[in-house]
């Protein structure tokens, strides 16, 4: 009997890739909740310097990074939304996790150093591409600014 | 050595301006993790091996530019960026750039 293996294997990746990944996402989302829960005294601004009555005591550069991917059957979704265009929100929980995950890191950062803001945030999102035949699969989300450390009144 | 990317350093006052320091690495990845990562692609998730090259090749590239400013008498940088950008497939240049002072603790 003939077996298209070549198939089969697909199918399977979609399998994994569905069952796997809708797992992988829902922890990532409930670890990031928690954590963001647990950092929300720490607050960010994309303003460029803090209000100038503020008492400063120390300032720093602190950063957080994150590379994520998506699944292979959210990669097979996404050749299908191809054809007609359209929202993709496969692809948009990716970028979604990694910018939450990139501040919560940067933010971690900065409760080392026990700051309580963080000013100038900037983002800056690369895709890693293997090859030119791959699409888009991985991205590399960045996040960085000026943690400062301000003195009660 | 002081870093921020605001155009001061706050909490301090800029005395005197030394000029444009930066720091750049050229990083490849690992054969071997690079597999790991394709079968990591199936599941989906964050890619480790990738996150721990790139965080690895900026640290590099901002103590070169710490370096640099060091060795032209600053005790700080501000106003820092950070660029990357790939080379070739497998290969990406990463970059940070900062203006280097010296600065002296404010007088309140």
């Amino acid at each position: 009997m003939y077996i298209p293996y070549d198939i089969v294997a697909i199918i399977v990746f979609l399998m994994l890739g569905y069952g796997f990944g809708q797992l992988a996402e829902k922890k990532h989302y409930r670890s990031i909740k928690q954590r963001e829960n647990q950092h929300k005294e720490i607050l960010v601004f994309s303003a460029k310097t803090p209000p100038s009555d503020w008492q400063i005591e120390s300032a720093e550069l602190v950063q957080g990074s994150v590379v994520v991917s998506v699944d292979y059957f959210k990669r097979f979704l996404f050749s299908l939304r191809n054809i007609f265009g359209g929202r993709v929100e496969a692809y948009e929980s990716l970028i979604d996790r990694g910018r939450r995950e990139a501040v919560l890191r940067m933010k971690e950062q900065a409760a080392l150093s026990s700051s309580q803001s963080i000013f100038n945030v900037k983002f800056e999102t690369s895709s890693i591409s293997r090859g030119v035949s791959s699409a888009l699969g991985s991205v590399e989300v960045f996040a960085y600014g000026t943690a400062v450390k301000t003195t009660p009144k | 050595m002081l870093i921020t990317n605001v155009e001061t350093v706050p909490g301090s006052k800029i005395i005197q301006h030394l000029g444009l320091v930066q720091g750049s690495t050229v990083r490849a990845k690992h054969v071997g993790k690079d597999i790991l990562s394709g079968l990591k692609n199936i599941v989906g998730g964050e890619l480790k091996a990738y996150t721990e090259l790139l965080q690895d090749a900026r640290e590099e590239a901002t103590s070169r530019m710490i370096e640099q400013a060091q060795s032209i008498g600053a005790n700080a940088i501000t106003n820092v960026r950070f660029a990357t950008s790939s080379i070739t497939a497998g290969a990406a240049e990463l970059f940070v750039y900062g203006t280097a002072v010296i600065v002296e603790e404010e007088q309140n």
